[in-house]
């Protein structure tokens, strides 16, 4: 039973990374105080995702993308999650910085970081 | 002159992107010139919207291939009867509160910031128009991030600290949900190899029983319910729309969330099918339960609020659930009733939000319990109120009372009397919600100094606002022209393709 799910684990393990990684964000998002670590755990939550993209584009012994000898028959890895995957972490990196420029004006407005804190904050008058 | 029109899909895109560096520019040199390049942009973008509805509603469906190549190589703008429609409407929208907003901006926005406020505004327009025509289901979730992230800076741009705690609890929700989104087309990816809609429509049937498109079903449709505020997954709106600035608040709970429910339609019965909702993966049942929730307990938490704003908000996730109660039944009538629900909500929403807008402007007031008597010093705008007010109740002969009959005769067709029951105690509680508002506004106690006895809102604030109040008797009355263009949509939408 373990030695199966086990099997299990290793024959598709790199979908198995990009899981943890994405809950690994996803708790970071939810259960971390502090707001730079919850941007954190968002861009390993976007990173989880990238990887997951860029894994199932694989294919087993291909090559790169690129226009090779043997003409259009050569076994090559798919390039379009690569290419989508670019634009994804370019929204990533937006995302990212709209969130810290929101981070640092709340940390000028109230001077905390924290969002236990910051509710204690807001509920003085 | 036929050449442009061909090219006008693609134009209602490009023109907007470059409006705004040149908002940018013109805010170099004189900041009031930043204005007119945005009412300038919208109202091209309006026209174009207008003449792509007539061709579309002449010529059929118009399909884009950008820079020549034809799917499943390149991307293409679909736009059919049901998406110009939308088009068409976020677009109006769009046009009203940007006039609302030449002297409403003020309120919140400080002088210095208008420029890049303009900027954000004319890409959060633009991000809209391409969610609504993109035919790549890649591409509609770079538009919904693009729509986002523009949503995101605006929200936090409100004077208050608290707008800036909005936008960031609005940019961690609404960024998980993208996350979804994104996740659930990887998995539509891997089942069929492509991401053009139409074609997905075409391979997908092949491989419905496969885990891998339930996943994707299920990833997409949280995504979506996050970015709708579908209850129980509406905890970022009520801050999101109360903090925001007046003119921020009025543009996303009209364009934004109308065109957010629009994509989630359209992945629904476009890219998945309607037999795949209620055959393959059964999920009718549990969508019309939560959307039945959504409806009381939005009513009921508009209820007990006190400031206006809030309680529009709250409002809108209840409203919202009409349109999501369409999906679930699923049939003709009701899926009319729910894209003319879409139009009804854009309009009357819209119009609430400007008027509660408007009392600030003039008074500074938000908390209802303060507006008592204030019909006396703005008769319009109450009146305007009003009017809004009793289409969101659902009162003959206004569009929201024929969008929820249509939505009610659907569930009667559907043989779901108890869910036609939900729609009449959503429309009771409506009455609750608005009517406290209204008894205040007109039969309140008027304290003469209490108030600034000031006049009405200036004239470009005014003239929106009674354009929608209007348009809300006016569709009602008229009924039969959106429903001429929504129900070929519906049959659209049905048929599969």
């Amino acid at each position: 039973m373990i030695e199966d799910l086990f099997a299990l684990f290793l024959s598709r393990y790199n979908y198995w990374m990009a899981i943890i990684l994405m809950l690994i964000g996803l708790y970071a998002l939810i259960a971390k105080q502090n707001l730079v670590k919850k941007i954190i755990g968002l861009n390993i939550f976007q990173t989880a995702i990238f990887l997951f993209y860029i894994s199932f584009a694989d294919v087993t012994g291909g090559t790169a993308p690129i226009y090779l000898p043997e003409g259009p028959g050569a076994l090559y890895v798919n390039p379009l999650p690569h290419v989508l995957m670019l634009t994804a972490i370019v929204v990533g990196v937006s995302i990212t910085a709209v969130a810290l420029s929101l981070v640092v004006r709340i940390y000028q407005e109230y001077k905390v970081m924290d969002e236990d804190e910051l509710l204690e904050v807001m509920r003085r008058p | 002159m036929n050449a442009v029109i061909a090219q006008l899909p693609v134009l209602i895109l490009v023109v907007p992107i470059v409006g705004a560096l040149l908002i940018l520019l013109a805010g170099k040199v004189n900041r009031n010139f930043s204005y007119p390049v945005t009412l300038a942009t919208i109202s091209f973008q309006f026209a174009a919207s207008l003449i792509l509805l007539s061709a579309v509603m002449t010529g059929g469906t118009i399909h884009y291939y950008l820079g020549g190549w034809p799917p499943p190589m390149g991307i293409e703008l679909v736009l059919d009867a049901f998406n110009s429609f939308v088009l068409v409407v976020i677009l109006a929208m769009a046009l009203l509160t940007a006039v609302w907003a030449r002297q409403g901006a003020a309120l919140d926005i400080p002088p210095e910031k208008t420029v890049p406020f303009f900027v954000v505004f004319q890409l959060l327009v633009t991000g809209l128009c391409g969610m609504t025509i993109t035919g790549d289901i890649f591409n509609l979730y770079v538009f919904v991030e693009i729509t986002s992230i523009a949503a995101y800076v605006l929200v936090a741009s409100g004077r208050g600290a608290r707008s800036l705690i909005a936008g960031f609890n609005y940019l961690v929700l609404g960024s998980i949900a993208a996350g979804f989104i994104v996740l659930g087309i990887g998995y539509l990816y891997v089942a069929t190899g492509t991401l053009n809609m139409g074609e997905l429509a075409a391979m997908l049937p092949a491989s419905y029983g496969l885990a891998t498109v339930h996943a994707a079903f299920l990833f997409l449709m949280i995504g979506f319910s996050i970015k709708v505020a579908f209850f129980p997954l509406h905890l970022w709106l009520p801050d999101a729309y109360t903090e925001s600035p007046a003119v921020v608040t009025i543009l996303i709970a009209t364009a934004t969330s109308k065109v957010t429910a629009y994509a989630m339609i359209r992945v629904i019965f476009s890219v998945f099918t309607p037999q795949y909702i209620t055959e393959s993966f059964p999920v009718t049942e549990v969508i019309l339960i939560i959307a039945a929730i959504a409806i009381i307990a939005g009513a009921v938490l508009a209820i007990a609020q006190d400031n206006l704003k809030r309680m529009l908000a709250y409002s809108s996730i209840s409203q919202m659930g009409y349109i999501m109660f369409a999906i679930g039944i699923a049939n003709q009538i009701a899926l009319e009733g729910g894209l003319l629900h879409i139009m009804a909500h854009a309009v009357m929403k819209g119009c609430l939000f400007m008027v509660a807008g408007m009392i600030i402007y003039r008074t500074g007031i938000t908390g209802i319990h303060q507006m008592s008597g204030l019909s006396r010093t703005m008769p319009l705008t109450c009146a305007a109120f009003a009017l809004a007010g009793a289409s969101m109740i659902g009162i003959p002969p206004t569009i929201g009372f024929m969008s929820k009959y249509y939505l009610v005769l659907g569930a009667v067709e559907a043989g779901q009397y108890l869910a036609a029951a939900v729609l009449l105690i959503g429309s009771l509680l409506a009455a609750v919600y608005i009517w406290r508002v209204i008894e205040i506004m007109y039969f309140g106690d008027h304290h003469e100094g209490a108030l600034h006895s000031g006049p009405e809102a200036p004239l470009s604030m005014l003239v929106p606002v009674l354009i929608l109040a209007a348009s809300c008797l006016l569709l009602g009355l008229f009924v039969d022209i959106p429903l001429e263009i929504i129900g070929p949509a519906v049959t659209l939408l049905l048929g599969g393709s």
